[in-house]
This record gives C-alpha cells, sequence and structure tokens, in this order.
C-alpha cells in the first residue's frame, strides 16, 4: 500500500471521526529506527527510551543498530525503504554522505527524522531534526551559577569535553554566556577531561593542587555529569565537601549525578533528554494523520534540575533506562 | 665500582628527562615539589605523579617482557576494561570482593594466555594477534557491564584504586611491588636471559633448548595480568567500572614508557625499572600541562614536542654526539642491541 493510499484512508477516517481526529494516532504504524550504536550510556538510554514510546504508541518500531559504521545505516535505509515503511528514525553517525540515500527515501515518499545530531544535506531531503540545543545547555548551567552565588565572588574552574568536539565547544561558550553578565563569577582554569570519569578526577586534582588546596575555587562547571562525578571524588580526597565547599553544576542528568545530588554533593545538573524519539514521534503524527509539515529544527527542552527535584525519585526512574 | 655503577645509572638520559620535566613543572607551578600530610596520606603534586603515572607504569612492566621478546601488546587496554569490568559486576551483585578481585585478576590472565596462543600455536603476527583482542576485548567488557558505568561501594575494590598504606596511595605501592618482583625474576634467575634469547632471535633460542612456546604464553599471560591489575586500580579509583573508557589508548602510553625506557622494540635487551621510569615521565608531562593552565587545545602538541626532544636525546647520533663533546668521567650508558 503506497503512502499516498494509506494517507487518503487515514484522511478518510480522519473525516468519519472527525472529534477524535487523532485517535488513529501512529497505531500500527511501521516506523524504522536506525541507530548508531551504544557508545555511551545515554545512547543505550535513547535507545530503550525509543522502544518505549513506540510501545506506548502502538507503534510497529524496527530497529537496527550500525555498530558506529554509516554504511550499516545505509544499508538499514535501505532495508527500510524496500520494505515499505511508513517513516524512518536515524541518528546519523556522521554529517555527510547522506545524500543518495535520503533521495531514494524520498523518492519512495518515507518521511525521515533526523535524532540528536544534524547532517550535511539539502534540508528538503528529510521532514525534520530533533536536536538539543547544546548552547543553551551551557547557558542554563550558568544562568544557574549566577543565581546561586548571588554577589558573592566565584572563581570557577571547568572540565572540558573531549578537545574539538561538538559538545564541548558549544557547551563552553554557553557557560560564558550565562555567566557574561555576572563580573564577580570568573572560569580560572580550563581543561579537558575528556567526558570520562577518571580523566575528570584527574584533572580536579590537579586543579585542587594549582589552586592552593582548592581554597580559591568556588565552583566546578563539568561538560558532562561523568566528569562530576569523578570531580566528587577528587574533592572529598582533597578533605573539601563537594556541593557546600565546591559547588558542582554539569550537564547530562544520568542517574549517578542524582545519586550524588541526593547526597548533597552535587548541586545542579541540565538534561540531555534521551527522549528525542517523542517530539519525533508527535511530528509523524501529525504529518502522517493530518499533513502538516512541522519545524525543520525541533529542539528539545534543557531542563535544570537542582536537589529540590527529587533527586532520589529521579535516580529510581532513570537507571532503569540503560544509562 | 659500585659508585660507578650508580653514577652512569643517573647518567642515563631517562633520569635527565624526568628531571628536567620536573623542573619545568617547578618552574611553571612553584609549589610542585610541596608534599603535606592529610587525612593519614601524602599529598601534593609528585604524589599525584606517582599515583596517576601507576596504571601505565603497571601496564608498562607486562608489556616490557612482551616487547623483549620482539612481541607487541594492543590488548593491555582492553584487558584492563574486562577486568574492572568483571570486579565491579561481581561485587556489585553481592559477591565479596576476596572472591571478585582474584577472578578479575585470572580474567586477565586468561586474556594475556589467550593472545600467547594466538602467537605461539597460530603463528599470528603479535601486533594482528593482539589487535584481534584489542577490539574484542573492549566489547567483551561492554557485553559484561551491558554498555552502563557499573558502580559499587565495596571498601577492598575501592582501597585498590583510592587506600593508602604507610602515607603512599595503594596503586603507587602495587606498582613499585610489581615491579620489585618482576625484576628480581628475570635478574635473579634465568627468566631474563630466557626472554632476550626469544626476542633476539627465536629459532634459534628453541635450536639451543629454550621451549620458547612456553616463554611465549609466560610472558604474554603475566601481560595481561599486570592489565588486570592496572584495571582493578582505575575501577577502584571511581568506584565503578567505565567500560567503554578504561584503558582506552592506554596500551600506547605503556608502548610509549617503554620506548622511553630504552628498550628496543626489535625485542632483547630490556630493563623494566626504566619503563617504569618511562611511564613516570610521561605523567610528569600530563600532570605537569595540567597544572600550567595552558589552554587544551595544546595539551597534544606539548606532549608530543616533549617526547620527540626525549627521543632524540637517547638516539645513539645524539649519544655520540654528546660524548664527544663532553668526554664522560663515567664509560658512556651501554645502548640496547647491536
Amino acid at each position: 500500500m503506497s503512502i499516498i493510499k494509506k494517507l487518503a484512508l487515514v484522511a478518510g477516517i480522519g473525516a468519519l471521526m472527525s472529534s477524535t481526529a487523532y485517535a488513529e494516532g501512529l497505531s500500527g504504524k511501521v516506523i524504522g529506527f536506525s541507530q548508531i550504536g551504544s557508545e555511551s550510556g545515554w545512547r543505550a538510554a535513547e535507545t530503550s527510551v525509543t522502544k518505549a514510546e513506540a510501545e506506548r504508541l502502538g507503534v510497529d518500531l524496527k530497529f537496527a543498530d550500525a555498530q558506529q559504521k554509516q554504511e550499516n545505516q545505509i544499508k538499514a535505509l535501505r532495508g527500510f525503504i524496500a520494505q515499505g515503511v511508513d517513516a524512518i528514525l536515524i541518528a546519523p553517525v556522521v554529517s555527510t554522505g547522506w545524500e543518495e540515500v535520503l533521495t531514494e527515501a524520498k523518492d519512495a515518499e518515507i518521511p525521515v527524522v533526523l535524532l540528536d545530531r544534524g547532517i550535511d544535506a539539502p534540508e528538503d531531503l528529510y521532514l525534520t531534526s530533533v536536536a538539543s540545543d547544546q548552547v543553551k545547555e551551557g547557558r542554563v548551567a550558568g544562568e544557574w551559577l549566577v543565581g546561586a552565588v548571588g554577589d558573592k565572588d566565584c572563581k570557577v574552574v571547568e572540565l572540558q569535553g573531549t578537545v574539538g568536539s561538538s559538545p564541548a565547544i558549544n557547551r563552553k561558550q554557553g557557560f560564558e554566556e550565562g555567566i557574561a553578565a555576572a563580573s564577580n563569577i570568573s572560569i580560572i582554569r580550563s581543561q579537558t577531561g575528556d567526558f570520562t570519569r577518571s580523566k575528570g578526577k584527574e584533572v580536579m586534582e590537579g586543579f585542587l593542587k594549582a589552586e592552593g588546596g582548592g581554597a580559591g575555587i568556588c565552583a566546578v562547571y563539568a561538560h558532562n555529569d561523568d566528569m562530576a562525578v569523578g570531580a566528587i571524588q577528587a574533592i572529598k580526597d582533597a578533605g573539601l565537601k563537594p556541593g557546600t565547599d565546591i559547588l558542582v553544576v554539569s550537564i547530562d542528568a544520568v542517574p549517578d549525578i542524582f545519586s550524588a545530588m541526593a547526597a548533597g554533593e552535587a548541586n545542579a545538573t541540565v538534561e540531555l533528554t534521551p527522549n528525542m524519539a517523542g517530539p519525533a514521534f508527535a511530528a509523524l503524527d501529525a504529518y502522517l494523520n493530518a499533513g502538516t509539515m512541522p519545524e525543520k529544527f525541533i529542539i528539545t527542552e534543557s531542563k535544570l534540575y537542582t536537589p529540590t527535584d527529587d533527586p532520589q525519585g529521579e535516580y529510581d526512574r532513570r537507571k532503569g533506562l540503560g544509562y | 665500582m659500585r659508585r660507578h655503577a650508580l653514577k652512569s645509572a643517573l647518567l642515563r638520559p631517562q633520569f635527565a628527562a624526568l628531571a628536567a620535566v620536573l623542573f619545568i613543572n617547578w618552574l611553571l607551578f612553584p609549589g610542585f615539589f610541596s608534599i603535606t600530610w592529610q587525612d593519614g596520606r601524602f599529598f601534593g603534586s609528585l604524589i599525584d605523579v606517582l599515583n596517576r603515572g601507576a596504571p601505565v607504569a603497571i601496564l608498562a612492566i607486562g608489556v616490557t617482557a612482551v616487547i623483549a621478546t620482539k612481541g607487541v601488546d594492543l590488548s593491555v587496554g582492553a584487558v584492563m576494561a574486562i577486568s574492572g569490568a568483571v570486579a565491579a559486576v561481581m561485587v556489585s551483585t553481592g559477591t565479596p570482593a576476596a572472591i571478585a578481585i582474584p577472578v578479575a585478576l585470572l580474567a586477565g590472565l586468561l586474556c594475556g594466555f589467550w593472545n600467547g596462543l594466538l602467537v605461539t600455536y597460530l603463528d599470528i603476527q603479535p601486533i594482528i594477534a593482539t589487535l584481534v583482542l584489542m577490539v574484542a576485548g573492549r566489547g567483551l567488557a561492554q557485553l559484561i557491564t551491558e554498555g552502563s558505568i557499573v558502580t559499587f561501594s565495596d571498601p577492598l575494590l575501592s582501597y585498590i584504586g583510592t587506600g593508602a598504606f604507610l602515607g603512599l596511595p595503594m596503586p603507587v605501592v602495587i606498582a613499585f611491588v610489581l615491579m620489585c618482583l618482576a625484576t628480581v625474576a628475570v635478574r635473579r634467575t634465568a627468566l631474563g636471559l630466557l626472554i632476550e634469547a626469544v626476542g633476539v632471535n627465536r629459532s634459534a633460542a628453541r635450536f639451543a633448548g629454550i621451549s620458547s612456546r612456553v616463554l611465549l604464553l609466560l610472558v604474554y599471560s603475566f601481560a595481561g595480568f599486570c592489565a588486570a591489575v592496572a584495571g582493578l586500580i582505575v575501577a577502584g579509583d571511581i568506584r565503578g567500572a567505565d567500560a567503554n573508557n578504561a584503558g582506552l589508548w592506554l596500551e600506547l602510553d605503556a608502548i610509549l614508557a617503554v620506548v622511553l625506557g630504552g628498550t628496543s622494540l626489535l625485542g632483547g635487551r630490556f630493563s623494566i625499572p626504566m619503563s617504569v621510569m618511562g611511564a613516570l615521565i610521561i605523567q610528569a608531562m600530563n600532570t605537569g600541562i595540567l597544572i600550567s593552565g595552558f589552554s587544551p587545545q595544546f595539551n597534544l602538541v606539548v606532549k608530543s614536542g616533549v617526547i620527540i626532544l626525549i627521543l632524540v636525546l637517547q638516539s645513539p647520533q645524539a649519544g655520540q654526539w654528546i660524548s664527544r663533546r663532553f668526554p664522560p668521567l663515567a664509560p658512556p650508558p651501554k645502548r640496547s642491541a647491536k
């Protein structure tokens, strides 16, 4: 059944039950999902959330794990096109080389939604892209710190992500924007912790030594929670109290930062939601059932979590997601 | 005679390199050599160098033996991830650490044994044989942890990574003990000679009556064991097993440490203490970069510049040039091979 016929059918049913136009939703739709792989806990959580969302909506989700290889993703997309799926979700592993296969999908009239990463291709080749705004994540973290320290002078040390990676560049820029207006806050040291716990701990140890045992440090800003967890251990080893003597703010909202928060050792985290599929399914629902073109770039919310947001509850809720 | 030996040892370029790196660190950060006593342990940048250098030093101890047999072990980083994952998953599911730690060490030993089998019985070149486990091993570790960071709060396992003995961090103590044991084993018995013989010419060694297969199996298993020890330290340090990142690229640091220590990649003469020295040079550089306040974009450039400089100073040509310009008091240190 071609997509046109299906659309016509759906439109017909919709017309018949105009009061419940979306009752059909995506139920029974076949949607292919080409995932990059499972290189990080966040990625694993994204996969499990996508599967859960699909089940909730009654979508028949065809899942393909590309194991970090673009050729596997292209193969998976061709497979989806051959099966005549209703739509395709793809988290592209690289940004280039997609024109050909996306043109094939377009010719087959299958809408494609990009998840969490953009690509260098003409915008008409995909329906929409759902992603977070990394600059905004950094800005939210910075603005939290401005509010938290008030008028006091605050010297911040920064644990950057992998040098040259886009989250590291954007989250740095965003944080600097967030604290730009507050002249009492300054970043005194900034080094890369490669997004890992052990490097985060090692770099923080160095910072603490270089700043008189940590006496001159008021806050640590980590580009991801894992580095923050490492930094928290380094602060404890130096005989200081993380969360009190040195404020800890980071990004991602993985379960372990919530257990640190529940213990009073972390102060704030900005969520990079693993639920990219939710907005994607909503856009597909509107497009397939009502023909509404979604916005080209859908930005997910960058929600701030602090110890007042029931960290223990958040931990329990997230730890089953595969982080 | 003894003073002579000490003098020639101290004239080795590794000591000069380490001293130079530490001196530069001191210039960048005047408090570099200050060590204080805090919470029942020494605390200071110099201790950090030893503590953070310990995992690579331990890897280098095992890799030195492998390289001396004209082999190489690329899998040690992945084996670290495996042993950490095994220990973390076991303790987090309720197994006592007293059982989990030996099992994790055994897992590392088996990984090394597997490498040895590929190299000896299937005659696969070491770089390829160990590349298999380098790639597959990390996948195996990810399977064990199911892709997530497995955290634990077991006191014994975290003691390995963060504890202190006589005021020194546990990783330093472990690395030191392992270095001494390995050095005694190779220098006070014929083992070292046999390893060098196999490294110089495996067939000749076999014709001379050395069972090179058993020896190679032993050496690769030992490298796997060392990697497992390093894996436990890294896991204990962050109280969690991070299969994606534990030991990532550390095999290259270990090989670099061995090379900085003066062991030839072509096999033969080797020195375990000098490899440990190489690991400390690398870590002194890393710590120096961390406290220098340079922007992180410079990290790798600075590191590679210093390494090139050290390797040039160590080269026979530079050695000849230096001894021509500055006639040495002691006989010049012998170079490896040839």
